[in-house]
């Protein structure tokens, strides 16, 4: 938990940064195969469970996440944290409170649950292999 | 939530004002029984905002606040109080909850609209007839300390103002005792880093534990506190403003039975599931969610709002249908989704039966699925006669 951030995250980065996040999370890891695409599953010790979704050529094109806390999402967003932040901070939502939902050209951040449990997902429409749907990223 | 948005609003409504929470002296019958209201807000621009009124004393003294214009919120535990600080209401100064190493105990909680900031002290808690007594609470406060870099690596918003909270509280009146658990209690990599020590305004992660961290108050009542009933009658279509009731206890008065309503066990992340065109997912109820959010326009076949993002907007007002379950029992749920742009483009209106919005892969039933409803909220481990919480009945 205490050795410093990579400067380069997750998603949008090489399938070799999966395991600097496995690293720095301090998390088991499992990888199943998706029909265009490998899923690289973390389970950190708080209990939420990330998924890192890589595809043929390597690129992690997309991230979700589900647990009782947030992942540590300037590591897993990378390149895209600053982006999603500044986002969230402008939604011209009226008054009250409800699910996260970023979408910039080329990146798309959603987020929703309560506390003790919370899910969401990051992914880059344009990286997307063909014949992925929205709904496989979970 | 538009920080923007919200600032131009608030000047236009005057902001802060406390006194927009007319209560209906009809609800005042018995005294587990708290007056609740939808309203803009003590910002002036919530849509679909539960609120009621608590008093806070410095522990075992006289020496007290009541405070209006807090949000109830089925979705969380704990009581949170905006300071001043941040332009809310609290002024009282209240005991810092000491950590182990005699630093202050900070808290960095997570909703997904934002984070709330602050301290952790103590207070006795007073709604209506019912007391707690040392009740670990959240003082949100932007200037504690500096926030910590993995509270801030959230990415999500700092909720730590009236403007972007736009409630002067947040009452987590929700089916769990304590705000983490189990968790915020150990150290080392488990440990989420809700809780921290702070000194000198620099804060560390630290494990706080769980009677020590922030408390449902209702847990703590030395009665009815087995969990809560929210009581809203119903409405067509949208209205400035509606008046309900928040009983306290569940089977444990003549007013808080629990009688016909269906009891739905929720799972340990807090949750049951909900159907929806054949497909089950998981869902929450929530009354500190505005607006009915679920699912994606693939899914719903409705699309999203240009003008007012995070809202589903419709051509024409759709009625839907859903089915609440958890093993075994199952209630089919009919609501409608209205286009939102329309909606808000009333100033005068508030409150919004029809008023929805996505949230991928889930069924967050807000505060519309209470209109109209009597839904009891069951706290973990607790007994009552419809069983044991954690549960949700309707």
């Amino acid at each position: 938990m205490l050795c410093s951030l990579p400067t380069f995250g997750v998603l949008g980065g090489d399938v070799s940064s999966v395991d600097a996040d496995r690293i720095h999370a301090n998390a088991s890891l499992r990888v199943s195969q998706g029909q265009n695409y490998t899923v690289h599953e973390l389970r950190s010790a708080t209990g939420t469970v990330v998924r890192e979704y890589a595809s043929a050529s390597g690129k992690v094109f997309a991230v979700a996440w589900r647990g009782p806390y947030l992942p540590d999402m300037r590591q897993l967003l990378g390149a895209y944290f600053e982006e999603f932040q500044k986002a969230a901070q402008a939604q011209s939502r009226r008054g009250g409170h409800g699910p996260l939902i970023v979408q910039e050209p080329g990146f798309v951040v959603e987020f929703g649950g309560h506390m003790r449990s919370f899910a969401g997902r990051a992914y880059l429409p344009d990286e997307m292999p063909r014949d992925v749907q929205n709904g496989e990223i979970r | 939530m538009a920080l923007v948005a919200l600032a131009t609003l608030s000047t236009h409504c005057g902001g802060g004002g406390s006194h927009k929470n007319s209560l209906n002296p009809m609800a005042i019958s018995a005294s587990n029984v708290q007056p609740v209201v939808v309203n803009s807000g003590p910002a002036g621009n919530y849509a679909n905002g539960l609120f009621t009124s608590i008093t806070i004393c410095v522990p075992s003294s006289s020496n007290c606040q009541t405070i209006d214009g807090v949000l109830v919120d089925t979705g969380s535990f704990g009581l949170r109080l905006l300071s001043s600080a941040g332009g809310g209401a609290l002024t009282l100064s209240l005991p810092h909850q000491t950590g182990s190493n005699g630093g202050s105990v900070g808290e960095c909680a997570l909703f997904v609209s934002g984070f709330t900031w602050g301290s952790v002290n103590t207070a006795d808690v007073s709604i209506a007839g019912e007391h707690a007594n040392n009740v670990p609470v959240q003082i949100i406060d932007p200037t504690f300390a500096t926030v910590p870099s993995s509270c801030k690596n959230t990415g999500v918003p700092e909720n730590d103002t009236l403007q972007s909270l736009g409630a002067n509280g947040i009452l987590g009146v929700g089916p769990f005792a304590e705000d983490c658990g189990l968790a915020c209690a150990q150290t080392g990599s488990s440990n989420p880093g809700m809780y921290y020590n702070c000194i000198s305004g620099s804060c560390q992660i630290a494990a706080v534990a769980i009677r020590q961290q922030v408390q449902n108050p209702v847990a703590l009542f030395s009665r009815d506190n087995n969990g809560v009933v929210i009581q809203l009658p119903g409405l067509t279509g949208a209205a400035p403003g509606l008046s309900g009731s928040m009983i306290f206890g569940i089977g444990t008065q003549s007013n808080n039975a629990v009688g016909l309503a269906e009891v739905f066990p929720v799972n340990s992340s807090g949750e049951f599931n909900t159907t929806f065109k054949g497909q089950s997912y998981p869902a929450f109820v929530d009354s500190g969610s505005n607006a009915f959010f679920f699912l994606d326009s693939s899914i719903t076949g409705l699309s999203t709002c240009t003008s007012n993002s995070g809202f589903y907007c419709p051509t024409s007002t759709q009625k839907l249908s859903a089915v609440t379950s958890s093993d075994g029992p199952n209630q089919t749920i009919n609501f409608s989704v209205a286009n939102a742009d329309t909606l808000f483009s009333n100033r005068a209106n508030f409150v919004f039966e029809d008023l929805g919005g996505p949230n991928p892969g889930t069924f967050d039933w807000g505060l519309p699925f209470f209109f109209g409803r009597t839904v009891f909220t069951a706290i973990d481990a607790r007994s009552t006669p419809a069983g044991i919480g954690p549960f949700w009945a309707y």
